[in-house]
């Protein structure tokens, strides 16, 4: 097993992007829309509890019988003419994806998923000799930067229009582009529509598949999933096993909570759903992958299996404090912000982002908007203590956080023994007070504290020495004063 | 082969991830979920049509009115309106909406190309949803032909849709509708709230992206 | 009515006026409080950083020193929630029974500060007069574990002569977050800095708060950054009688 890095990874990727004004700004913006139309069309549901509640009941309940609902999908959607393949990781998907996309196209046109960010599908493809072209403006937009996305519903809300501008001038070669995002959108419609009407072969990921029926459903705004999930002839999804929902109707309670949480939308602009393959209508072949890549290892944690709840709204994003800070870059990881803090690391099976769950000042804003009702902060707080029980024995034993960790312990299980530290404390603190008559310089471990903030040093007494005082005397008791 | 062993595998990694014995069958847990929240309409036909009509607005879309019988020439205005000349229609439209002056192209599986070359499309609507302000487009055997709205590209290439909407398709909530396309389920279902639309740039909200950038509504009373 | 008072570890070590305060708003009302000496820790420093068996045995002391009181007094929000939220799941995962059937028992008589005043004793006026532009900042925990909701600006408002002033992005975290402060100083300090920024936005005199683990934080990048605002657990405004009568931190 490799050593853990407790905590090294994302405070020092955060480091150079809270210095980056332009990006703070952007990440801040582009948040603070969102979380301001969230809030508004959250607010005019009275039902919005129960709804969350429901959604909640049908996730757990779908993990629950998830074995049964995965052959039921498999069955229906074989029988309405599609195909299903089965992938235990990523290498296993991309070699399935690669097979069915050769013989037929070198370019394939893509529907933005997180999915195939997650098993690397892009750089498989090229690999393969197939380019991939993103059709979602935000993700063509990462794309052509060759950057990362940033947000699981904005990829790119990093990048500004000017930023945006520079890049399609480039690559589109249009060089009398304005900056306005009217004129940038409409280049990228132009750029893409040839695109659309000539690829043989598109890739998509899917937000939810239908055990009832065999369907798959897919939310998007742009218009470029339906163009990808109407015209090419042949069409390959890829989902990763926690998708399913039990029924259609399952779908009205989904529907409802994912596009206020995502984007602030009453619904966004368009949904489809399709089983198999409709004869006349939309691709004549379809291929669905169905990706394990560790989710059954989540599955097994009964007290993190609720990860595997999450629809990708991204609301715990927009929400989290920390992530407002930093941008999703801070992550190392396809999966940002609160959910990526508690799903990266488990996809890694915990021997890579271990700095993640402690990527969080456990506020709780993330549970507080998730649709489904993850409770994010226990999760991370359970991978924290995965973190520290996978630790090797030597760093169990003699670390200095272990250690500091044992001792606290051992102040806390006497009260003399807590005294006396207190009293130590007060004659050690000394040392570290300041001019100003605070502490404003402290060592090791503590120096994060005192990197921007001062300390007030220990008083002369304690509450419990001031108590035991007062209750010697009696009359001060009766009279409630302090000394 | 490799996928009947990686299937075999996750079902049963699932199946022992899963291990505890359960107390329910599938269904019978299903059956049992909670479901507390808003099913049924609480408001009348005409104000779900007034509330209809304004979250379309919202979004962008044009809202029409026009009486029962009157489609025709509410079609025809609405087409002048747009200068709209090549309009592209499902095979299955009710031909009595069809206003003489214009010259409409009937979908006999044209190709992506052809269906490129038009102006704009108009059909029929599956579902409306109020709250939301959504259309549900579906083109199911069942379905009354003032309910279709043609195979999926139809309603996809061309940068202009025009959608038709009987007052008796209108229902307030998400869950009503769904239950409306229950006996449709296997179909193709689309949902349209507005024209397509970004904010990926700087959050600001462009509409029309890909699909067609101008939707009109004409409710039927 | 007996309240026993949990002080909690750092408010007993860094802010003893705090208690102070607290003993003498419940004493004012007519209480008697009790200090359990033997109390130390809940154990939510080594529960939230990963320490879970460190934990545990924090945990069963607490049951055991507080298990004859019937009111339980924290004025800390943060602690109460390690109780509510953690305790129960600690039991369990523990295996011990009757542990966890002492785990139920004492929940319910466990409360925050302003939870004790408002919901248990049923008082919104504590009789306090504290004269100075104050602005509330609700912690994550009194906000999102507690549910403490109004209750605070309840009581604050009714307190003489005080001027309160809202805080902008009230639901937004300080960036304490325990060890979090110190394992991602930087993002700790840029969140810190935000709310900084709306709490000098106010104008305000003095920011208060039912956790002096945010106060803390705060007080560390006030004290900084020489500003001139000051930070004041609620129990302080809520003892305080105007004037003279006003404790004094450097009395303790």
């Amino acid at each position: 097993m490799a050593a853990p890095n407790s905590a090294a990874d994302f405070p020092s990727a955060a480091l150079p992007l809270l210095r980056n004004v332009q990006l703070r700004d952007n990440v801040r913006h582009a948040t603070d829309v969102i979380q301001r139309k969230r809030s508004r069309v959250v607010g005019e549901m009275p039902d919005w509890e129960m709804l969350r509640d429901s959604a909640q009941r049908i996730r757990e309940h779908t993990m629950e019988y998830l074995a049964d609902y995965l052959e039921q999908f498999e069955q229906n959607c074989t029988a309405a003419g599609g195909q299903v393949h089965w992938a235990r990781n990523a290498e296993e998907a991309n070699r399935i994806v690669i097979k069915l996309a050769q013989n037929a196209t070198a370019s394939v046109i893509k529907i933005k998923s997180m999915t195939t960010e997650e098993i690397g599908l892009n750089r498989a493809l090229e690999a393969a000799g197939i380019q991939p072209v993103e059709t979602d403006l935000a993700e063509l937009i990462v794309q052509q930067s060759h950057d990362r996305p940033s947000h699981i519903v904005v990829p790119a809300l990093h990048i500004n229009r000017h930023q945006v501008r520079d890049l399609f001038a480039r690559t589109m070669n249009l060089t009398q582009l304005t900056d306005r995002a009217e004129d940038l959108t409409e280049a990228a419609r132009a750029y893409l529509r040839q695109k659309f009407l000539q690829t043989p072969v598109a890739i998509s990921g899917a937000n939810f598949l239908v055990a009832e029926t065999g369907g798959v459903c897919i939310v998007e705004s742009e218009g470029n999933g339906r163009m990808c999930l109407t015209l090419p002839r042949t069409l390959i999804a890829i989902a990763g096993i926690d998708k399913v929902v039990p029924r259609f109707r399952d779908l009205e309670v989904m529907l409802q909570i994912l596009p206020r949480s995502a984007t602030g939308e009453r619904m966004n602009p368009y949904n489809s759903i399709w089983t198999g393959v409709h004869p006349g209508d939309g691709p004549q072949e379809f291929h669905i992958v169905l990706l394990d890549n560790r989710r059954t290892e989540i599955l097994r944690d009964a007290d993190a299996r609720e990860t595997l709840h999450c629809i990708r709204c991204g609301a715990c994003q927009n929400a989290c404090p920390v992530y407002l800070q930093t941008g999703g870059h801070a992550y190392n990881s396809v999966y940002a912000g609160p959910i990526g803090a508690i799903l990266t690391p488990q996809l890694a099976l915990m021997r890579e982002g271990q700095s993640l769950p402690y990527a969080s000042s456990l506020c709780g804003a993330c549970y507080e908007v998730c649709p489904v009702k993850i409770n994010i902060p226990e999760v991370l707080i359970h991978l924290r203590g995965r973190i520290v029980q996978q630790q090797p024995q030597l760093q169990r034993t003699f670390g200095l956080e272990a250690i500091a960790m044992r001792f606290a312990q051992w102040l806390f299980l006497s009260e003399a023994r807590l005294r006396l530290a207190q009293w130590i404390g007060r004659m050690a603190q000394k040392l570290f007070i300041g001019n100003s008559g605070w502490i404003e310089k402290l060592p090791g471990m503590l120096g994060g504290w005192t990197r921007t903030r001062d300390l007030r040093p220990m008083p002369p007494q304690s509450f419990r020495a001031w108590f035991e005082k007062r209750s010697e005397s009696s009359t001060v008791r009766n009279q409630g004063k302090y000394e | 082969m490799n996928d009947a062993i990686a299937r075999t595998e996750i079902l049963a990694r699932i199946r022992s991830a899963n291990a505890k014995p359960k107390t329910m069958s599938a269904v019978d847990d299903w059956k049992a979920l909670p479901r507390q929240y808003r099913q049924q309409s609480t408001r009348d036909l005409a104000s779900c049509i007034s509330l209809l009509e304004d979250r379309l607005r919202d979004y962008g879309a044009g809202v029409h009115r026009s009486a029962r019988g009157q489609v025709s020439a509410g079609i025809a205005a609405i087409l002048r309106q747009r200068n709209s000349r090549q309009v592209l229609v499902p095979a299955e439209i009710d031909r009595r909406w069809l206003p003489q002056q214009f010259a409409f192209v009937t979908d006999t599986d044209l190709s992506h190309g052809e269906l490129d070359a038009c102006d704009g499309v108009l059909t029929g609507c599956s579902v409306a949803i109020a709250m939301t302000g959504t259309l549900g487009l579906c083109h199911a055997d069942g379905l009354a032909p003032e309910q279709r709205a043609g195979r999926r590209a139809l309603t996809l290439v061309p940068d202009y849709h025009l959608c038709v909407v009987e007052s008796s398709s209108v229902v307030e909530t998400v869950p009503q509708a769904f239950e409306a396309l229950e006996p449709y389920k296997g179909q193709p279902v689309t949902f349209i709230s507005g024209p397509s639309a970004t904010a990926d740039i700087e959050m600001t909200r462009i509409q029309g992206v890909h699909g067609p950038r101008v939707l009109d509504v004409l409710i039927v009373d | 009515m007996r309240i026993a008072l949990f002080i909690t570890c750092y408010n007993d070590t860094l802010f003893p006026e705090t208690g102070i305060a607290v003993v003498r708003v419940l004493e004012r009302l007519g209480h008697t409080v009790d200090f359990p000496a033997a109390q130390t820790c809940c154990g939510q420093m080594h529960y939230n950083t990963g320490y879970q068996a460190e934990a545990l045995p924090l945990v069963r002391r607490f049951v055991e020193v507080f298990r004859e009181h019937d009111v339980i007094c924290v004025p800390s929000s943060s602690c109460v929630a390690m109780i509510r939220e953690h305790y129960a799941k600690i039991a369990v995962a523990s295996g011990d029974l009757r542990l966890q059937a002492d785990v139920t028992t004492l929940l319910p008589r466990v409360y925050e500060f302003t939870e004790l005043l408002v919901h248990r004793l049923n008082v919104d006026d504590v009789g306090a007069t504290y004269p100075h532009r104050v602005t509330y900042h609700a912690s994550c925990h009194s906000l999102r574990s507690l549910h403490l909701g109004d209750v605070p600006l309840r009581l604050l408002g009714k307190v003489r002569g005080i001027e309160l002033v809202p805080l902008q992005k009230l639901d937004q975290c300080c960036g304490f977050g325990g060890t979090f402060a110190i394992k991602n100083a930087d993002v700790s300090g840029a969140m810190l800095e935000d709310k900084l920024h709306c709490i000098e936005n106010t104008q305000a005199e003095v920011c208060t708060a039912c956790d002096n683990s945010c106060l803390m934080h705060l007080q560390g990048a006030i004290h900084r950054q020489r500003k001139a605002v000051r930070t004041e657990h609620i129990a302080h405004i809520l003892a305080s009688e105007g004037g003279s009568a006003e404790p004094r931190k450097d009395t303790v």
